[in-house]
């Protein structure tokens, strides 16, 4: 395995829930990254799945420090970048920069594509190589140099992406946090933004950190996986590994919901269905935090938080007491039923304020 | 006799000023009862469009309607606007994409579901409400009894679409449009809703059209698929045919351009050129052909018809991909 580029410790991020009328009174906490720990290692792609909500994108926030995290730290080529203060975190982030999910809003509709692009080059100084460093970027996105004058309306779903990818690339920077880079794109266009992907990390040697819902996605582009649930990892592998032996409960769960496009394949198939919905991250379950749903939950789960531990020799890390006895088949799942999940309890209404979630939409 | 036959449908939208735009162009099919009919293709391609169009739910103005949509003996296209409302809601419910926006949020969901019955079946309030509570309990809300009384922004995102689904069954129609139900929800809600639609379809017989643009979706539901690009039919056919021998160079791309989850990983995706927007330079001719990788020269010039193939398939195309060599 080659070095480490990001290291991330205990990471937390909670947001506060302010209430009353005349003093901002903290009542409560929205836990959505609890406690995260991963590496990610130079050159290589690291894929975040989890539903919406388990706190994937602000983890990938919180490690730009576009939030704030509340505590852990963050290693970036041996750097500890949440020491940096001010102009420093500002010249630093030339070396992290994201990409996000829908980039019709992440665009600004009044900028041209040249003026997108520079601006970041300006900001950092790099401005006296701009005309070069423009077209060779646009280059390796596959776009004419023609598009430099044009406005994002002008550009199809695809296309837009494609500028979102170069104005984080023309900066040369070594990590890339891309937050649902394909999930607002047509099929047909999807695999053309991850073939992208794949070729400018054959050709820049880029490390990325791909935060995404569509678990067949993530796997095509990774080299490993963690899967987030409810502000925490539960389970991480290397791709074919996880898909091959998933040992955390709720990772079988999210791999048998995706339908598959063959129906011998869906006619055969066995679901593992989950009851209810994700619970409230302000007021997260006692212990392990998938217990509410799991089929497998025994009394030690409700007790005891399990940590996330080395499986075996394979790297393979799961976030479960029973990952062992679960594999063996000595235990065996029970009924659940599903339990009210209130979006209307403070913590919730106030968390869904506080970090406006889109819905993992594909454009309609 | 078919339950749903939908014969030469387009639409037009049309604004002064502007050229206008045929968001469906002469899409046909037919659904029999108890069938699970698939309309699939990207935005765009109008399969929202071709719902509302059936649902006579299109805004009165700026567009343009033809062809003939027949519910068993009726041309719902021809019925007043207060005729279709007797149909709508009582013999064919529909589901949409966002369950938030669907429902109103000022208005209790007991009283959303029972108005339906109330309308359409002339019950009391208490009666309907009464029985709304039952069909929240069948569509698998817990606690249904409180949840009568609560708003639309109290429920979760599946719990809603559950919901919506209740009001959709609620006079058991025999025939239920779902568009995109399962879009805006996470993977293991989309896999309890799916579950959930397929179990109701089954047991009540309802025919069901179901919208997406998710091919998985459509492999493990409907019995035939309809694949739409550009506001055409370009194939359809039994489900197993389609995707075990993809005939369309569109099909057969957008099926290879999927990363699956049961096959190994390979390199890179097989992609499609360009994008739907992409302008076609002729009036006439296969809307496909500019990202088409099997064009031929009588692919453009003249309009390639829908051809009848086997066991009720149907394709358009000149150069369609060979058997053998179909995933």
């Amino acid at each position: 395995m080659s070095d480490a580029l990001v290291e991330i410790d205990d990471l937390k991020v909670h947001f506060p829930i302010k209430s009353g009328l005349l003093f901002d009174r903290t009542v409560g906490h929205v836990y959505a990254v609890d406690g995260v720990s991963l590496t990610i290692a130079k050159g290589e792609t690291y894929g975040l799945v989890g539903e919406s909500g388990c706190g994937k994108s602000t983890l990938g926030r919180g490690l730009l420090r576009l939030v704030e995290p509340t505590s852990g730290s963050i290693k970036f080529d041996g750097t500890d970048v949440r020491a940096l203060a001010g102009e420093k975190m500002r010249q630093f982030r030339r070396r992290m920069q994201m990409v996000f999910q829908d980039p019709m809003s992440s665009l600004d509709p009044r900028q041209s594509v040249q003026s997108l692009l520079v601006e970041g080059l300006k900001a950092h100084g790099l401005h006296a190589d701009a005309p070069t460093r423009l077209k060779s970027t646009l280059d390796a996105v596959g776009l004419p140099a023609s598009a430099l004058s044009k406005y994002p309306h002008e550009f199809s779903g695809g296309q837009r992406q494609r500028i979102g990818i170069a104005r984080a690339l023309v900066l040369g920077p070594e990590l890339i946090v891309a937050d649902e880079p394909v999930s607002a794109l047509d099929v047909s266009i999807q695999a053309q933004v991850v073939n992208l992907l794949g070729d400018l990390q054959d050709s820049l040697g880029l490390t990325y950190l791909v935060i995404a819902h569509d678990l067949a996605v993530i796997r095509h582009i990774s080299d490993i996986i963690g899967v987030m649930y409810l502000g925490a990892l539960v389970e991480e592998a290397s791709a074919d590994q996880l898909y091959s032996r998933p040992l955390h409960p709720y990772t079988r769960a999210l791999l048998s919901a995706v339908p598959i496009p063959d129906p011998r394949v869906e006619d055969r198939r066995e679901r593992m269905l989950l009851a209810g919905d994700l619970p409230s991250p302000a007021n997260p379950p006692s212990g392990c935090r998938f217990r509410t749903r799991c089929p497998w939950s025994q009394l030690r789960c409700a007790s005891e938080r399990p940590a996330l531990r080395v499986f075996d020799d394979s790297g393979q890390r799961v976030a479960c007491h029973f990952a062992a006895e679960i594999l063996s088949g000595k235990l065996r799942p029970h009924e659940v039923r599903a339990e009210l999940v209130r979006p209307d309890s403070p913590g919730a209404d106030a968390g869904g304020e506080l970090i406006p979630t889109q819905p993992d939409l594909p454009t309609q | 006799m078919p339950l749903l036959d939908v014969r030469d449908l387009s639409v037009t939208f049309e604004r002064r000023g502007t050229r206008p735009v045929r968001a469906v162009d002469g899409v046909s099919f037919t659904v029999e009862p108890g069938q699970t009919v698939g309309l699939v293709g990207e935005s765009g391609c109008g399969k929202s469009v071709t719902s509302l169009a059936i649902m006579g739910l299109l805004p009165r103005r700026g567009n343009k309607v033809t062809g003939e949509v027949r519910f068993e003996d009726t041309d719902l296209l021809t019925l007043r606007p207060k005729d279709l409302r007797d149909w709508r809601g009582r013999d064919i419910g529909m589901i949409f994409q966002d369950p938030l926006s669907s429902l109103n949020p000022v208005i209790p969901l007991g009283v959303q579901v029972a108005e339906v019955l109330e309308r359409h079946q002339g019950r009391t309030r208490q009666a309907a409400l009464r029985e709304a509570r039952e069909l929240l309990d069948a569509v698998g809300i817990p606690d249904p009894a409180r949840r009568l009384k609560e708003f639309p922004h109290q429920l979760s995102g599946g719990m809603r679409q559950r919901a919506l689904i209740a009001i959709a069954l609620a006079c058991k129609p025999r025939l239920l449009i779902a568009d995109e139900p399962t879009t805006a929800l996470d993977v293991t809600i989309q896999a309890q809703i799916l579950t959930l639609l397929k179990e109701l379809v089954d047991d009540s017989g309802t025919a069901l059209v179901m919208i997406t643009h998710d091919l998985g979706v459509v492999a493990g539901l409907c019995d035939t698929v309809n694949v739409l690009y550009a506001g055409k039919v370009v194939e359809r056919a039994y489900r197993h045919d389609l995707f075990a021998e993809p005939r369309h160079p569109y099909t057969h791309g957008l099926l290879q351009s999927v990363p699956r989850l049961d096959v190994d990983r390979g390199e890179r995706l097989h992609q499609i050129r360009g994008s739907v927007s992409d302008n076609i330079p002729w009036p006439e001719g296969c809307a496909f052909a500019p990202r088409c990788d099997r064009l031929v020269d009588d692919c453009i010039g003249e309009t390639v018809p829908l051809e009848p193939t086997f066991r009720g398939g149907a394709l358009r195309c000149t150069n369609p991909v060979p058997k053998e060599v179909a995933v």
